[in-house]
This record gives structure tokens, sequence and C-alpha cells, in this order.
């Protein structure tokens, strides 16, 4: 069974550690990555930009474009894609894609990914 | 991270907000920084014991407001008679308060906790001194040391900005559509001009002014969460994080300022940068312009350009001449200036910028730019002059030394020179 882990974290606090601070947090979860890494267990992973970066991609009969995260409780989050994208126009365009082919509701959030690391190797 | 360093950047965090409600409960800037600095001595001794709260701000504007309401009772009761009025007062208010936790009031909260900062009555460098101490809660001794003043007359220029603020009465009603925009455009001005008082200065000389700049960053963060679908609000952040990923190629070992097309772009920071240029392309989807997001978007040509040829100077120069629409300045149409020679060639440069010296004329940057255009025209005459005009104007011993710079090629070589400002 492959898991996703999601990372929740208060952004403010993430936010205002110094440039040290935040190395040293990302190489202490490097090291635990590598081990993964080494045992062929690691799959892709991302770090987000903040969520003033996000767009929301509401579906429905026309999708509804949004500035800022999803911030509803009664969706859970089911899934995530990896998509490269030009511009922000291009990743809308997907998720418009997406949302008119699930045919649910819901919706997705783009969020820019700051550091990504396909799989696989170490950080 | 140490317990102690999470439970410091937990209370910093959730300042503007806590603050700003308990700014609004007691209607008294004094009394709310009280029970803030009250709810947090309690919080270091709490969240150790009992584990961080499930959400830091609304635990302090509680713990605060609860103590600054105790401190009140046992005030009152040594006192001579009972303050029946005021306790039933602050009682109801209480029960109001409960309710107001939903984060309803949040935004309005932090916007005024800004607002009283930049309010109009106060000049330019009390607004900032007000911002770090009251918003960012930085002490008056690190702000005195980014000024280079004693603690003592930042101290007192701090007090001096609260009597006036006082004074001056900001409503404590949630503000209408028209006055929120208004508070919101003051408070961009404000936290961009913070930014500039960290960025204008060298490094090395005031170590507490890079922090300025970190600080008005997380400043227009804050705003942009409060205010997602402003564009200007994604422009100033832009603006900020595109010329914040320069710095470490800014000035060079002995100090001195290098030019934007001397810098070493591989030392530019490209997570500020990728996070600039997602909010420049997320803004552009409003089709709304303004001065901060074209000056972003200047910016973001400049961080696209891999190398310095790579540059598109003719959408610089077209994006300058709409800031000189939608803000005029004599400054604006100098910066545009030097986009404008690199597409039309100096002398276009040249008569863009003739009207503008009687106002400029005490301006070091004109007559750095000024003799630069002059040089790449070969009237070496008139560009020493110009040059000898900025050194006598130079504020600081970088931007002299700069300036010599030029003076020495002109003197050894007089070919091969490029203007730009860095």
């Amino acid at each position: 069974m492959r898991y996703a882990i999601l990372c929740y974290d208060s952004e403010d606090v993430v936010g205002s550690w110094t440039k040290d601070e935040d190395a040293a947090v990302m190489a202490r979860l490097g090291a635990v990555q590598d081990k993964l890494a080494e045992k062929g267990r690691l799959g892709p992973v991302a770090r987000l930009l903040p969520t003033t970066a996000a767009t929301t991609i509401r579906k429905g009969r026309e999708a509804l474009v949004i500035d800022g995260p999803f911030a509803e409780t009664k969706e859970q989050l089911l899934g995530f894609y990896v998509v490269d994208c030009e511009t922000l126009d291009d990743a809308i365009a997907v998720a418009q894609d997406l949302a008119k082919a699930s045919g649910s509701a819901g919706a997705f959030e783009l969020r820019p990914i700051s550091s990504f690391n396909p799989g696989g190797e170490a950080a | 991270m140490t317990e102690l360093a999470w439970i410091d950047a937990a209370l910093t965090s959730a300042r503007p907000q806590a603050l700003g409600a308990l700014l609004r409960y007691f209607r008294d800037l004094d009394t709310a920084e009280e029970a803030f600095q009250e709810a947090c001595l309690r919080a270091l001794k709490n969240w150790p014991v009992n584990g961080p709260p499930r959400d830091p701000a609304a635990w302090l504007i509680l713990v605060g407001r609860n103590a600054a309401l105790d401190h009140a009772r046992k005030r009152s009761r040594l006192e001579a008679l009972p303050e029946e009025e005021r306790i039933s007062d602050l009682g109801n208010a209480e029960d109001a308060l409960a309710e107001r936790l939903d984060g309803a009031h949040y935004r309005d909260d932090v916007l005024r906790l800004l607002f009283i900062c930049c309010h109009p009555e106060l000049p330019a460098t009390q607004q900032i001194a007000m911002a770090l101490r009251v918003v960012s809660g930085f002490s008056v001794r690190q702000i005195a040391r980014a000024f280079l003043v004693s603690e003592s007359a930042m101290e007192q220029r701090i007090t001096r900005a609260k009597g006036r603020v006082a004074r001056a009465g900001v409503p404590f009603e949630p503000p209408g559509a028209v006055e929120r925009s208004e508070r919101l455009a003051a408070v961009m001005a404000m936290v961009y001009l913070l930014f500039n008082d960290g960025y204008s200065a060298a490094d090395d000389a005031v170590p507490m002014r890079a922090q300025l700049c970190d600080e008005a960053i997380r400043l227009a963060r804050l705003l942009l969460r409060l205010f997602q679908t402003e564009p200007e609000v994604m422009g100033l952040l832009a603006l900020l994080l595109l010329q914040h990923s320069r710095a470490p190629a800014r000035y060079a070992a002995n100090g001195s300022v290098v030019l934007l097309e001397d810098q070493d772009r591989a030392s530019w920071d490209r997570k500020l940068i990728g996070e600039g240029l997602a909010l420049v392309d997320k803004a552009m989807r409003h089709r709304k312009p303004g001065p901060y997001q074209v000056q972003a978007a200047i910016a973001a040509l400049h961080a696209r350009a891999a190398r310095p040829e790579e540059t598109d100077w003719a959408q610089i120069d077209r994006l300058y001449a709409s800031l000189e629409r939608l803000q005029p300045s004599p400054v604006v149409t100098l910066n545009r200036a030097v986009a404008h020679a690199k597409v039309h060639g100096p002398d276009a440069a040249l008569s863009l910028i003739g009207p503008l010296e009687a106002q400029l004329s005490d301006y070091f940057h004109f007559f750095g730019v000024q003799g630069a255009l002059l040089l790449q025209t070969g009237r070496h005459g008139e560009a020493k002059t110009a040059f000898d005009r900025a050194i006598g104007l130079a504020r600081t011993a970088a931007e002299a030394d700069h300036i010599r710079m030029h003076l020495d090629r002109l003197m050894t070589d007089a070919q091969g020179f490029g203007a730009g400002l860095a």
C-alpha cells in the first residue's frame, strides 16, 4: 500500500522562521527522506508555496475561479496531482478540464510548488 | 526547533490578531498591550506544561482579556467606590466577545491595528516605529538600533506617536467599504516604506535593517491573507519578494553597490522569485492594474532574465510608461529613462529626463543617470559635471563610491560604460 503523507502546520509560524531555522528543519526532514529513498520507498515530495499564492477552482457547470486556498470543512482532501504548467492560466485550464470530467461537487486548489523531488532520490 | 523558540514564533504570529481584538475590546492601546503582555507571560508558563493550544490567538485573547478584567476589578475594589458601571459594561462586552471570536472581526481588527500605526497624523518615521513596536512586537532597543538613534529617543518617538493616535480617535466600528480600502492603501504604503528603509541600507552597515525587509514581507503576507482577492496586495507582496530576492547580490564584499546588470544572478533567491512570479501571475488575471502590480511586473521581468542581455527592456519601458500614468512622479520617469535608453538610445532618454532637472535638482540618482546617459552619447565633459553633482548629493559612502567608480572609468576608459540602477 502506498501512503500519501500530507503536511499541515501553522503557516504563520512556519513563515516566521528565519532562513537558518527553515534550512535546519528541511535538513532534518531531508535525513528522514534519505533513509526512505535508500530503500526505494520514497515517491514524489513537494513543498508548496504559501496559501497566499493559491487559487481555487470550484467545480460546477461553470467552474468558478476564486483567489485563495480551499477553506471548507465539509469536503475532505481525497488526492492530488502534480502538473507542469507554463502559467497560472494553463494550470486553471487543466483544473477546469478535471472539474468537467469529475462531474461531482467540490473543488481543486492550485498551489504552486516551491521545491519538488520526483521521488526515488536522496534529498 | 526548541519548545521556547516554537512558543516565541507562535506568540509573534498570533500578535496582530490577538492585540487587534484586545484593542477593539478595551479601546485603548496601552491597556490592550498590557493585556497581551500578561497573556504572553501566562502562555510561557502554561504552554510548556499543557501543550500548545489549538488556536494560540484565541487563547491569548481570552486570557489577556480576563487578566485585564481581573486587574480592573481588583483596582476598583482597592479604590474608594466600585465602578459598577464600568464593570457591568465590561461584563456585557465579555459575552459579546465570545461570539466574535469566530473570526468575523479578525480582518478589521488587524487592519485597524495596522492603520493606527500609519495614521495620516503621523510622519513616516513615526509610522514605521509604531508598526514595528505595536504590530511586530520589536523591542524599543531593536527599533532604536535599526534607525541609529538612542533607546530613549526612540521611546519618546513612540510615546509621542501613541499620544497623537489616541487624540486622533480612530473609530472602532467596523469600517465601510470605502474607508476599508483607504485604510488598506495607507497600510500598504507603510509596509512599502518599511521595506525600503531596510532595502536602502547596506547589510553590513546596519544589520538590523535586513530584518526590516523580512518584517515588511511578513506584514505584506498578513495583509494578503486578509485581502485574498485584492490584486494590489498581491502586487505589493510580489514586489517585495522579487526585490528582496536580489539582496544577496546587491553589495560587493567591500560594501559597494553592485548594479543590477553586474549582479551574480545565480545568487538571487530562487524561492522568493518563484513565489513573487506566482503572485504576479495571480494579480494579472484580475486585469485591474495598480502601481504595486506594475512595479512587481517590472521586477518580474528582471527576475525572468537569466542574463542581463535577455532583459525585455521594451516591455519594461512600456510598464514604466503605464506607471507614469497611474502614479505620475519625476522619479518614475527617471527610472523609465534607463529602460528607454536601452530600447531607443541615450538621446531619446535624455530628452525624456530633460524636463525633470528642476524638480530633481537635489536628487542623487537624477545626476547619476544623467551622467551615465551623457557618457553614452560621448558628451564626456557634461557627463563629468553631472557625476560631480551626484557625488555632492550622495547620502551614503556606497553611493558616492559608486559614482566615483564611473568617474574613474571616465578618466581611464572613455568607452564601454553601461547605465543602470541597482
